[in-house]
C-alpha cells in the first residue's frame, strides 16, 4: 500500500517537475549574473535593467498593455450581459448561440488569426490598433460568456424571482441581486481575458501591422534570434504578471458567496 | 359576506402539451389559512405563481383585493412570496435582506431600522441581523425569509412549500410559529404542501387538488371526515374501501349489502337500488374483536378476518387483516392506558378475528374505477 | 415588456452582431478564398477553381500534411498517455491539498505558450541544463543535438499542451461517480474490466474534449515548429502563415485552414456524441 502511494506521489512529482523545472530555470537564468554561461555567477539585476532601456520594447509592453485593458473591458461588457441574458431568456435561436460561443472557443488560434486577416482585407482595413482591438475583443468573448455562466448557472433562479416579489424592477434586480453576486465571475473574466490577451502570438501574428508592435510579438522575434538573458528576464516579468493575474482569478472563482 | 380577498375565476393553464390548470375557481376570504394540497403536478404551485404573477393565465382572471390581477406586474402586487428554497440573497445580511423590499419603497434610515427590528424580533432573530444566510441553520433562514416577506405587510402571503427542507421536529415547531404568526399579523396565507398532516393541523380550509383541479374544498375535519371522492379519500389520511351494492331506499338512510351482511348506512348522496357503491372507512374506525369477545348475536354483524401484519408504533398499533372474504383492510389501534387490562393489544400474526367499523363513521361514495 | 424587452436585446443582439461579424462572416470568407484564384496583383481573382484543394495532395504538401498529422498526433497521444493517470491521481488527492495541485497545472494552462516553448529551448539547447546534466552524469561523452529535431517539437507541444489535456480530463473523473466503481467491483468485475467498461466510456467526453484542444493546437502551433523544429516547415500552421505572409498564395493558405477547420468540426462532433451517450440515463 505504502510503495503504491510512493509511485502515485513520485509519478505527480515527475510531471509537476516536468511542467515547472523548465520554468525554474528561466527565472534563475534572468537573474545570473552571465551572458553566455551556464554556470551561476551571481546574482543581477542588470538584464531587467536593459529591458527598461530599450524604448520600443516599452512602446511595445505599452501596446500591448492598452489592447488587453480595452479587449477585456469590451469583451466583459457584452460577454456578461450576455451571459445574463442567456440565464435569463428564452430566445430565438439560443442553442445556436451557445454552440457558436462553443466552437468560436475551441478554433485554432491560427484559422481564426487567418480568417481575421482576410475579413479586415476585404474591408480595407489597415492592420494595426483597430484590427488587433477587434480581433481581442473576439477571443476573449466566450471565455467571459462560460466564466459568468458557470456561476449564475450555480444562482438559485427563485432569487430573482424572490427580489421581484419585494418590488423589485428588472433593472433594480440587475443592479442589486444578480450584478453583486456575479461580480467575482466578472472581475475574473476580465483577468483572464486581460491574460489571454497579453499573451496571444497566433492571432495577433495575423491582424497587426508594422505601426503597431506588441510585446508577444516583439519576443516572438526576439527568440527566433536565441536564447539571451534579456529575454530571459522579459519572459520572467511575463510569468510574473500571468501569475498575479492567475492567481488573483482563481481566489476569485473559488469564493463562495 | 365580506368581499373575498383573493378570487380566482375559470383559470386555466397549459405548458406546451401539457394542461396544468383546468378552469380552477377559487374564493379566499380575507385572514385565512388556506391550503392547497396534493401530489406533486397537480397545479397547486402553479395556482401561486399566478398568484405572485411570475407566470400569466392562459384564461380566466384574477383579482386581489378587488383588483385585476393581469395587468399588475410582480413587483405592484400586495403579494409576497416564501419560497422553497426560501431564495435568500446570499450577498447580503439577515437585515440587508428584510429590509430589501422597505428600501425599494424609500423607506431609510430610523424607520427602516425600527420596521426591520420589528419584523426580526417577532420571528426571533434579533441577535442574527449582521450575519449572511450562509451562516444560518435551516429553521433561521426559513424565519428570515418569512420575515422578508410580511415586512411589506403584504395582503396575502404565499408560502411554497416551505417546511419541507426541515427535518421532522422543527418542522412541527414551525406548524405552530407559523399558524401563531398568520393569527397575529391577520394576513391571508395560502400554504402550498403535498404533506396530508400539515394540511390539516394547519390550515382553516384546504383545496385537494388533482391533475389541475380542486377536487374539494373545504375545513380539515370535512376534508377528513367526508370526502366529496375516492381521490380526497385516498389522498388525505389512509381509508379501506369495500365495495358493496344498495338494496333498499329509504333517504337519507339504504341498506347496503356488503358481502353476505347487510348494512344500514346513512348517506348524503341519492342512491337507487341495485347501485354499486363504495363504503370507506379509516383505519381508526375499524373496530377487532377477537375471538372471545362479543356474543353470538353481535358476531352475526362482523366480518371474519385474520391478522396479516402486526406494526407497533409507540401510542397505537396497525394491523392488517385480512378478511375471509378477501379484503384487505388497515385498522389503527390505540393503548388506552385505563382499559390495559381488558384491551391487550398483542395481537399474533395469524391469530383470527372480527371486525366492524363504528357506525356512522363510514363515508359512502358512487363506485368509481 | 418595460426595461426587459431592450435589455434583452441589446445583450442578445451585441453578441450576435459580433459572433455573425467576427467569427461567422469571417470563416465564410476563408471558405470562399480558398476556391478563388491567386492574383498577382491584388490577393485573389474572382475565378473559381478547386486547384488549391488539388494542390494540398500534391506530394510536396502532402508530405507536410502527413508529418504534421503524426507530430499533432503523437503530442496528443503522449498528453493522453502523461495526463490520464495524472488527472486520475489528482481526483484521488487529499482534498486539503487538491486546490493548490489543481492550481499547479491551471496556472500553467494561462501562460503564454510562447514564454513555455521558450523554457524548453533553454532546456535543450547545446549549452543548456539537460546536456550538462547529462555530460554531468556521465550518460553521454559530449553534447547531444537535441534542438531543431522532430523530438524537440513534440516534446515542446507536448509541454506546452498538457495542461489543456490535463483540466478536460480530471473535469470528466471528478464527475464521475466512485460508487458506480464500486458497484462494478461488488458485481465482481477486475480492475481492466472496470477501467474499460465504466471508467473510460464515461469520462471519454473528457479525453475528446483534451484530444480536441492538444490535437488542433497542434497542428497549428507555428512558433513551436519554428522554435524548436529549425528552419523547416513542419506543421500545417508554418504552411498556412508562409501562404499568407511570404508564398502571398491566399487560396491555397485558406484550403488548408478549411481542412483544419473540417477536422475541428469531425472532433466537435465526436466529443458531441460522446458527450450525449456519457449523459443519457444520468438525471
Amino acid at each position: 500500500m505504502t510503495g503504491k502511494r510512493l509511485v502515485q506521489v513520485a509519478y505527480l512529482l515527475l510531471v509537476y517537475g516536468f511542467l515547472y523545472i523548465p520554468i525554474g530555470v528561466l527565472i534563475v537564468y534572468s537573474f545570473n549574473d552571465s551572458k553566455y554561461s551556464l554556470e551561476w555567477r551571481g546574482m543581477t539585476w542588470e538584464w531587467y535593467e536593459t529591458l527598461f532601456d530599450d524604448p520600443d520594447l516599452l512602446q511595445a509592453a505599452l501596446n500591448s498593455a492598452w489592447i488587453a485593458t480595452l479587449s477585456a473591458t469590451a469583451a466583459t461588457v457584452m460577454g456578461t450581459l450576455a451571459a445574463v441574458a442567456i440565464y435569463r431568456y428564452q430566445f430565438f435561436g439560443k442553442q445556436l448561440l451557445n454552440a457558436l460561443l462553443f466552437v468560436l472557443m475551441m478554433t485554432p488560434d491560427i484559422v481564426m488569426g487567418i480568417a481575421l486577416l482576410i475579413l479586415f482585407a476585404s474591408l480595407s482595413l489597415p492592420l494595426g490598433f483597430w484590427t488587433l482591438l477587434l480581433a481581442h475583443i473576439t477571443f476573449n468573448i466566450p471565455f467571459v460568456v462560460v466564466t459568468v455562466l458557470s456561476r449564475i448557472s450555480g444562482f438559485d433562479r427563485h432569487l430573482l424571482e424572490a427580489a421581484q416579489d419585494l418590488g423589485a424592477t428588472e433593472f433594480q434586480i440587475f443592479r442589486r441581486i444578480v450584478l453583486p453576486l456575479l461580480m467575482p465571475a466578472v472581475v475574473a473574466g476580465w483577468l483572464l481575458s486581460f491574460t489571454l490577451s497579453m499573451d496571444d502570438v497566433m492571432v495577433s501574428f495575423f491582424v497587426t501591422g508594422p505601426t503597431f508592435e506588441i510585446l508577444p510579438l516583439k519576443i516572438y522575434s526576439m527568440v527566433r534570434l536565441g536564447v539571451t538573458p534579456e529575454v530571459n528576464a522579459l519572459c520572467t516579468i511575463m510569468l510574473g504578471v500571468t501569475l498575479i493575474m492567475i492567481l488573483m482569478a482563481q481566489l476569485l472563482l473559488r469564493e463562495k458567496t | 359576506m365580506s368581499e373575498p380577498v383573493i378570487e380566482l375565476r375559470n383559470i386555466s393553464k397549459t405548458y406546451g402539451a401539457n394542461t396544468v390548470l383546468h378552469n380552477v375557481g377559487l374564493q379566499v376570504e380575507s385572514g385565512e389559512f388556506l391550503t392547497l394540497l396534493g401530489p406533486s403536478g397537480c397545479g397547486k404551485t402553479t395556482i401561486l405563481r399566478l398568484l405572485a404573477g411570475f407566470e400569466k393565465a392562459d384564461r380566466g382572471e384574477i383579482y386581489i383585493g378587488g383588483q385585476d390581477m393581469r395587468v399588475l406586474p410582480p413587483e405592484a402586487r400586495h403579494v409576497n412570496t416564501v419560497f422553497q428554497s426560501y431564495a435568500l440573497f446570499p450577498h447580503l445580511t439577515v437585515f440587508e435582506n428584510v429590509a430589501f423590499g422597505p428600501r425599494l419603497k424609500g423607506v431609510r434610515g430610523g424607520a427602516l431600522r425600527e420596521q426591520v427590528a420589528d419584523v426580526l424580533r417577532m420571528v426571533k432573530l434579533e441577535e442574527f441581523a449582521q450575519r449572511k444566510p450562509g451562516q444560518l441553520s435551516g429553521g433561521q433562514q426559513q424565519r428570515v425569509a418569512i420575515a422578508r416577506a410580511v415586512i411589506n405587510q403584504p395582503r396575502v402571503l404565499l408560502l411554497d412549500e416551505p417546511l419541507s427542507a426541515l427535518d421532522y421536529k422543527l418542522r412541527k415547531a414551525m406548524q405552530i410559529e407559523l399558524k401563531q404568526l398568520q393569527r397575529r399579523l391577520g394576513i391571508t396565507f395560502i400554504f402550498v404542501t403535498h404533506d396530508q398532516e400539515e394540511a390539516l393541523s394547519m390550515s382553516d380550509r384546504v383545496a385537494v387538488m388533482n391533475a389541475g383541479r380542486i377536487e374539494q374544498l373545504g375545513t380539515p375535519r370535512q376534508i377528513y371526515e367526508t370526502p366529496d371522492n375516492l381521490f380526497v379519500a385516498r389522498f388525505v389520511g389512509e381509508i379501506n374501501t369495500l365495495q358493496g351494492q344498495v338494496i333498499a331506499v329509504a333517504p337519507p338512510r339504504y341498506d347496503i349489502r356488503l358481502h353476505d351482511r347487510v348494512f344500514n348506512l346513512k348517506s348524503q348522496y341519492a342512491f337507487a337500488v341495485g347501485d354499486p357503491v363504495s363504503v370507506l372507512v379509516r383505519p381508526e374506525d375499524l373496530r377487532i374483536w377477537r375471538e372471545h369477545e362479543g356474543s353470538d348475536e353481535e358476531r352475526a354483524h362482523l366480518f371474519p378476518a385474520a391478522v396479516e401484519e402486526v406494526v407497533y408504533k409507540g401510542s397505537m398499533v396497525d394491523l392488517i387483516i385480512r378478511l375471509d372474504q378477501g379484503d384487505l383492510l388497515s385498522t389503527t389501534q390505540f393503548f388506552n392506558e385505563d382499559d390495559a387490562a381488558i384491551m391487550n393489544l398483542d395481537f399474533r400474526v395469524g391469530e383470527r378475528v372480527f371486525v366492524d367499523w363504528v357506525h356512522d363513521w363510514e363515508v359512502i361514495l358512487p363506485h368509481e374505477d | 415588456m418595460r426595461i426587459r424587452e431592450p435589455f434583452k436585446l441589446i445583450a442578445i443582439g451585441a453578441l450576435w452582431f459580433w459572433l455573425i461579424a467576427f467569427a461567422l462572416l469571417p470563416n465564410l470568407l476563408v471558405a470562399v478564398a480558398s476556391v478563388l484564384t491567386r492574383g498577382d496583383n491584388e490577393f485573389v481573382v474572382f475565378t473559381l477553381t478547386l486547384s488549391s484543394y488539388r494542390r494540398l495532395l500534391d506530394p510536396l504538401y502532402l508530405d507536410v500534411l502527413l508529418d504534421s498529422l503524426w507530430l499533432a498526433a503523437a503530442t496528443t497521444a503522449l498528453c493522453l498517455l502523461l495526463g490520464y493517470p495524472f488527472a486520475y491521481l489528482l481526483t484521488r488527492s487529499p482534498v486539503r491539498w487538491r486546490p493548490l495541485l489543481l492550481l499547479l497545472v491551471i496556472v500553467p494552462f494561462w501562460t503564454s505558450s510562447l514564454v513555455r516553448t521558450y523554457a524548453i529551448m533553454i532546456v535543450l539547447k547545446t549549452q543548456g541544463l539537460l546536456n550538462q546534466t547529462l555530460l554531468g552524469l556521465g550518460l553521454i561523452a559530449e553534447p547531444l543535438e537535441l534542438l531543431y529535431t522532430e523530438s524537440a517539437v513534440i516534446l515542446g507541444m507536448l509541454y506546452t499542451l498538457l495542461p489543456f489535456m490535463i483540466l478536460p480530463l480530471y473535469a470528466a473523473l471528478e464527475k464521475l461517480d466512485p460508487r458506480l466503481i464500486e458497484a462494478a467491483r461488488d458485481l465482481g468485475a477486475g480492475k481492466i474490466t472496470i477501467f474499460l467498461r465504466i471508467v473510460i466510456p464515461l469520462t471519454l467526453p473528457g479525453i475528446i474534449a483534451g484530444s480536441l484542444l492538444t490535437f488542433l493546437p497542434g497542428l497549428g502551433m507555428f512558433y513551436v515548429a519554428d522554435l524548436l523544429g529549425g528552419a523547416k516547415t513542419l506543421l500545417v500552421g508554418n504552411l498556412i502563415r508562409d501562404q499568407f505572409l511570404s508564398a502571398r498564395d491566399w487560396p491555397f493558405g485558406a484550403a488548408a485552414s478549411v481542412l483544419l477547420t473540417l477536422l475541428m468540426g469531425l472532433l466537435l462532433w465526436a466529443y458531441y456524441l460522446s458527450a450525449r451517450r456519457a449523459n443519457r440515463g444520468l438525471p
